[in-house]
């Protein structure tokens, strides 16, 4: 485990944590981009050089910036008047997600021994994982292209203005 | 001697680098690369500033800044000088450190973009397999720090600029995109040397650079204008309309942290352009075969800058746009020809050398712009003025 | 403790972060960065399985990583459209009181 991990490790965990937890909702999607991009590093040192930059590409510069989109367009970032920030069964949904870490953590470190240790790099370019979608995986990624058009017309229909819908 | 002058660069960062000592020498390359990048690049911008405010005052007939040193050549250092020691300001209700980390993720973000171009022969910070991805996704980081400038301000100047800008780059980056992926489906690659390298040939002394191909005049075009939209420039320049938004998404900022937005603005634009000049001008190679002992760099630079001097004269001539202007513009207009570009690069591919796909490659564009051209031009009414206001 | 043990412990920090960002959270908004932050887990331990399993070349977990970003955009898009959909028609993004079938 070299430092560099330990470093990336905590600063996206960081970043969730803030973006789960900070009053201000732009803050929160300031935020989820750190983890965002922690994550993508940590994709860079786990050598996938291609999904760690598509990480980049789809979280930070679509996602992140759809979601203060829409914390703009609902005035989100003006905080509740009434109570906290969090729901009035806050203490079951903590409960919940310590009992799924403990879970995860347990067995993660149950089956730890037996994990595979080290090993050589992969020599993956982007040349093989091109040939590789278009090839093996040519049929989920025509349906990934499907669902993408039917999100993108089912997007468009859901937030037009229902005035003009109707027409 | 022609060899040594193409590669001096990399001579002399070698030379350097072999001053210290074997275990410090793979750090101190990349040290070296940086360090010239971001000293470069902003000296290259303070000489910009004074070419553009020297090329826009002949555009409209004035002189332009001449007090400051032979030609008005020093005025940069007096520009500079006076950002530095202005006060800095911040609102008092802006979010403070959002508002001081937007000018940093700007410029950081653009300086990393620099790091895949390859600048002349051998001149690449990070030789990546996929570089081009690599700039993109760090180019769409930069929406991000344009939001945190104008939310972070507390002005509705500033959150109307920012929000008009993100919107634009949005809509243009798709464009951007697809008009590069045809170069990747010709070329076959995401490195960008490879991209130059594909483009290093030549037939009777004329070089296969992408934009003498039907479908890489058309996708050049396409590029032009979306970085046009993607660096704000005029025509484009809705975000930071003065004379609607004050000066938009950086309002609220002065001083040094100013300077950093003019500054990061500007270098987005050199880097799009390189990127603009890999993929479609040929990079590095010289335009004739005749030309290649002149220094790759030398070439690479020249179009660089005749890229931003057409930015300028586009700045000097053109209207600003309305935005619904802007972005049925962009969606109805360049996206379908981008997508369009993308079905004629795949026929070029696919159709062999010869004649014939150079007919019926350039048929089609020329059938698209034209019957879209015309139905357009029809379909515009040209009459009394109309207002519309926003909701 | 082997690398893979760690990524997947982090993974599953970051599971549980966005599973507590889902359930407690008042706001629409921060229940979907709360499920974004779930599905980046779940893309991490893809990532670290490919690096570390038997197969690397065979890039399983790298396509199943590269398939679930392109869905994620298309999951994030459809939701935050109906967030502003329900905003529009309640006035609120408040989960609290957005607890009525009949608008």
């Amino acid at each position: 485990m070299s430092f560099a991990f330990y470093l990336i490790a905590a600063l996206t965990v960081a970043g969730g944590l803030a973006a789960v937890l900070l009053k201000n909702t732009v803050h929160c999607a300031l935020a989820l981009t750190v983890a965002f991009a922690g994550l993508a590093f940590l994709f860079l040192q786990l050598d996938a050089q291609f999904a760690g930059f598509a990480q980049i590409l789809v979280y930070i510069g679509a996602v992140a910036i759809l979601v203060v989109f829409a914390i703009l367009l609902t005035r989100g970032s003006e905080t509740p008047k009434d109570g906290g920030i969090f729901s009035r069964t806050w203490l079951a949904g903590l409960a919940v997600a310590a009992a799924v870490f403990a879970m995860l953590g347990w067995a993660v470190l149950q089956s730890a021994p037996g994990l595979p240790g080290a090993t050589p790099e992969p020599t993956v370019t982007v040349g093989d994982i091109g040939v590789a979608l278009m090839g093996r995986y040519v049929l989920p990624l025509e349906i990934v292209a499907l669902l993408l058009t039917a999100a993108l017309i089912g997007a468009v229909i859901v937030a037009m203005h229902e005035k003009e819908g109707g027409k | 001697m022609f060899e040594t002058a193409d590669q001096i660069f990399v001579l002399l960062k070698h030379w350097l680098v072999g001053l210290l000592p074997m275990a410090l020498q793979p750090v101190a390359g990349v040290v070296v690369s940086v360090a010239a990048i971001v000293c470069f690049f902003p000296a290259l911008f303070a000489l910009t500033t004074v070419f553009e405010r020297k090329g826009l005052g002949r555009i409209q007939n004035r002189i332009g800044p001449n007090r400051t040193g032979p030609f008005g050549i020093l005025q940069p250092v007096a520009d500079g000088i006076k950002s530095l020691t202005k006060e800095d300001i911040v609102p008092l209700s802006a979010d403070g450190a959002v508002h001081f980390l937007a000018p940093l993720v700007l410029v950081v973000t653009v300086f990393m973009g620099f790091a895949v171009l390859p600048m002349g022969r051998n001149m690449v910070l990070a030789d990546m397999d996929a570089g081009l991805l690599f700039y993109f996704a760090i180019g769409a980081s930069t929406e991000l720090s344009v939001f945190m400038a104008g939310w972070s301000s507390r002005n509705k100047y500033s959150l109307m600029g920012a929000m008009r800008a993100v919107a634009q780059m949005i809509s243009y980056e798709v464009a951007l995109l697809l008009s590069s992926v045809a170069v990747v489906m010709i070329s076959g690659s995401l490195s960008l040397t490879k991209i130059v390298e594909a483009q290093n040939h030549y037939s009777y002394g004329l070089p296969h650079w992408y934009i003498f191909t039907p479908w890489g005049l058309a996708g050049f075009v396409m590029y032009a204008i979306a970085t046009t939209a993607e660096t704000n420039r005029s025509p484009f320049d809705l975000p930071e309309g003065e004379s609607e938004l004050v000066a938009g998404y950086h309002t609220e900022y002065s001083g040094f942290k100013f300077a950093l937005f003019f500054l990061g603005e500007y270098l987005a634009m050199f880097s799009i352009s390189g990127l603009g000049t890999t993929l479609f001008l040929g990079g590095w190679s010289a335009p004739f075969s005749f030309l290649t002992w002149v220094p790759s760099w030398f070439w690479f630079f020249s179009k660089l800058m005749m890229s931003i001097f057409v930015f300028i004269w586009l700045r000097g001539t053109l209207p600003r746009l309305r935005q619904d202007q802007l972005m049925n513009f962009a969606w109805k207009f360049v996206l379908p020809m981008c997508l369009l570009n993308l079905l004629v690069a795949g026929l070029w591919r696919f159709m062999g050398d010869g004649w014939l796909r150079w007919v019926i490659c350039s048929a089609i564009l020329v059938a698209a712009y034209v019957g879209l051209g015309w139905e357009e031009m029809r379909r515009m009414h040209i009459g009394a003025r109309s207002y519309r206001y926003a909701e | 403790m082997t690398p893979l043990a760690g990524y997947l412990l982090v993974a599953a920090l970051l599971f549980a972060i966005g599973l507590a960002g889902a359930l407690t959270r008042r706001n629409a908004i921060l229940v979907l960065i709360g499920i974004e932050l779930m599905l980046n887990a779940a893309n991490l331990n893809f990532i670290a399985f490919w690096r570390y399993g038997p197969h690397p070349e065979a890039l399983t977990g790298m396509m199943f990583a590269i398939f679930s970003i392109a869905v994620a955009a298309a999951e994030a898009a459809v939701g935050l459209g109906l967030v502003i959909a329900i905003h529009r028609h309640t006035h609120t993004t408040d989960l609290d009181q957005i607890n009525r079938m009949k608008g």
